[in-house]
Order: C-alpha cells, then sequence, then structure tokens
C-alpha cells in the first residue's frame, strides 16, 4: 500500500493515495456505525433465548443486519418462526439483486464469487457504486466489507454477553447513520434531474406500500417499480 | 430444535440469496437492458431503503427525530460536506430532536 512514488504519474499517484485515504475513513465510520445495532442485535437475540453460537452463527453466515433483526424480534415478540424466516428472506432479496450489480462490476472468478457474495449488503455496495468513476470499486467493496464484517461480529457477541450498553440507537441518534452515510454515497450518482426523480419515486412507491405489504417487501417494491419507470421514461 | 432450524434456513436462505446475483450469466449482465437496469438498481434500492428506515416503523409510517437527522443530511451533502461530517451531523441532530 505505502510503495515509494517511482514513477512520473506524480499526480496519477497522488489521487490515488487521496482516495485510498478516503475510503480507508469511510470504510471505518461505516464500520463503526453498524456497531450499536451489532450490541442491539446481540442483546435483542438473547432476551429472545438464543444461544450465543446461535447469534454468532447469524452474524457470521446470515450477515445481514435487516433480516437477523427481524429474524430474532419476531421468535423474541413470539410471532411464529415461518414468519420469522419469511420476512427475513424478503429482506435478504435486495442483496441478490445488488450481487448482480457487484458481479457486473467486479465480475470476480472461481472462489471469490462466493466470499465476495457473503459480504454483499446495503454498506458495501453503497460505496462499490459511489467509486465506479474513480476506478476504485473494489477497494471500496472490500474495505467496507471486512471492516463492516469484524464490527458487526465482535458487536453482536459484546451485545449478547454483556447486553447493550449504548442504549437504543434512537437515543444517540445512530438510528439515522445508515440513511445519512447512503445519502452521501448516492450523491454523485444523483447528479441528473432524471435520476434524483427515479431516486425520489422509489422512495415514495416504498413509504406508500407501508402500511399495505408484509416488512421488507416496501423496499423491493420502491426500488424495482422505479427502475421499471426508468426504464419507460427512457424509452 | 425448532428455534435452530429457523436459525439454520434463515442463515442458508439468505447467503444463497446473495450467492444469486454472482451465478447469473456474464452474457446476461451484458445486454443494454441489463446494464441500465443493474446500474440503477442499487440507487433504487438504496433510495427506498433510506426512506423506509427514516419515515417508517414496521407497518406504520412515522415523522420524528430521524427525519431531522435525513435534512441535516441532505443539507450537508448539497453543499459537499465531508462524509465524516454527514454522518455525525445527522445523528447529533435525530439525538437532539429525540431528547426534547
Amino acid at each position: 500500500m505505502s510503495e515509494p512514488p517511482h514513477d512520473l504519474d506524480v499526480t496519477g499517484d497522488a489521487s490515488r493515495r487521496m482516495a485510498e485515504r478516503r475510503i480507508r475513513n469511510r470504510a471505518l465510520t461505516i464500520g463503526l456505525s453498524v456497531t450499536p445495532f451489532g450490541l442491539s442485535f446481540g442483546a435483542v437475540s438473547a432476551e429472545a433465548h438464543l444461544s450465543l453460537v446461535q447469534v454468532c452463527l447469524l452474524s457470521l453466515v446470515l450477515f445481514s443486519g435487516a433480516s437477523q433483526f427481524a429474524l430474532v424480534s419476531i421468535i423474541g415478540a413470539g410471532g411464529s418462526y415461518f414468519s420469522a424466516v419469511g420476512t427475513a428472506l424478503l429482506l435478504g432479496v435486495r442483496n441478490g439483486l445488488y450481487g448482480a450489480r457487484i458481479n457486473a462490476l467486479l465480475r470476480p472468478t472461481g472462489w471469490r464469487r462466493f466470499l465476495m457474495a457473503e459480504v454483499t449488503i446495503d454498506e458495501s455496495t453503497a460505496m462499490a457504486v459511489s467509486e465506479t468513476r474513480s476506478g476504485h470499486s473494489a477497494r471500496a467493496f472490500w474495505s467496507t466489507a471486512v471492516s463492516v464484517y469484524v464490527l458487526w461480529n465482535v458487536s453482536t457477541i459484546v451485545g449478547a454477553v454483556v447486553g447493550n450498553a449504548l442504549g437504543s440507537p434512537a437515543t444517540t441518534g445512530l438510528d439515522v447513520a445508515g440513511p445519512a452515510a447512503f445519502i452521501a454515497l448516492l450523491a454523485p450518482r444523483l447528479t441528473t434531474l432524471r435520476m434524483r426523480l427515479v431516486a425520489l419515486g422509489s422512495g415514495a412507491i416504498a413509504l406508500i406500500s407501508v402500511p399495505a405489504v408484509p416488512v421488507g417487501a416496501p423496499i423491493l417494491i420502491g426500488g424495482l417499480a422505479a427502475v421499471a419507470l426508468l426504464l419507460v421514461f427512457d424509452r | 430444535m425448532k428455534l435452530w432450524l429457523a436459525v439454520m434456513i434463515a442463515s442458508a436462505g439468505c447467503a444463497a440469496l446473495k450467492l444469486a446475483g454472482f451465478v447469473v450469466p456474464a452474457r446476461l449482465l451484458d445486454s443494454s437492458v441489463a446494464r441500465r437496469v443493474l446500474e440503477a438498481l442499487p440507487v433504487t434500492l438504496l433510495s427506498a431503503l433510506i426512506a423506509v428506515s427514516v419515515f417508517a416503523t414496521g407497518n406504520h409510517l412515522m415523522l420524528d427525530s430521524r427525519a431531522a437527522g435525513l435534512a441535516v443530511a441532505l443539507i450537508l451533502v448539497a453543499i459537499r460536506a465531508p462524509f465524516l461530517v454527514v454522518v455525525v451531523a445527522a445523528c447529533a441532530t435525530a439525538a437532539g430532536v429525540h431528547a426534547l
């Protein structure tokens, strides 16, 4: 990472190092912003009578905050296992859609595909697409993936063992850390009126559907409907 | 036992869903429609995610401290504030409004 600048392309080298620093700082910020949710998830899981092994398995293998929260919250509230698993899966569908984009962008082959798929989540995808123009998507993807994976798993264990020391994410305002970070990362993609309208449309459609459909569905409905609208616009 | 089954099915299922996008054949990803759809998808899905995580709780629409945090984030992004400033200021605002 810190090889001496030996070529003549000084500006290229400097801009590369700037990008590396930017990506490292952002990846760390995003990783830290998921820790209150990790603590909270661990604590909620323990209250729902999941064993430490089960909690760790979810964070290591399922590794998708929204799905994990839905699963343990529904079980903890005495809901059916069927609806708990169903909601977790519904919330997991968007990772598959992100996967197709990351696949097209980074073209992993062989075993790397499995590793990349496992860490394809909101955060790593948002970082990767925010760096498409700079050409640093792969670095942005992996830095964020490692940062979030490590901090999510550590905070999950701490939350399950000692409880949620930080209190609810709402009290600390950390419930908007994710949305704020995603807005900042989407900004370079929202420079045209057309894309801004599509993004607003997506949010609006998702919200309209919130009272009417199961939890997890609104994000998919908004996201897919907005893409369909975009295709119609462009005809 | 049922709990173990739920944990296993949810884990395996969500991991499989993540993998789904990576087993799409390359030639399907390269058509012009697919390219446009795939480029827009993360933007629209994340926009929907932002809307739902700020204005909804479960099946209910809500207007609370999170909206204030979002407004601050939008303003700071519009004036090109640094990433960390956007995130920290949004959280501080939401926490402040929540404490009122």
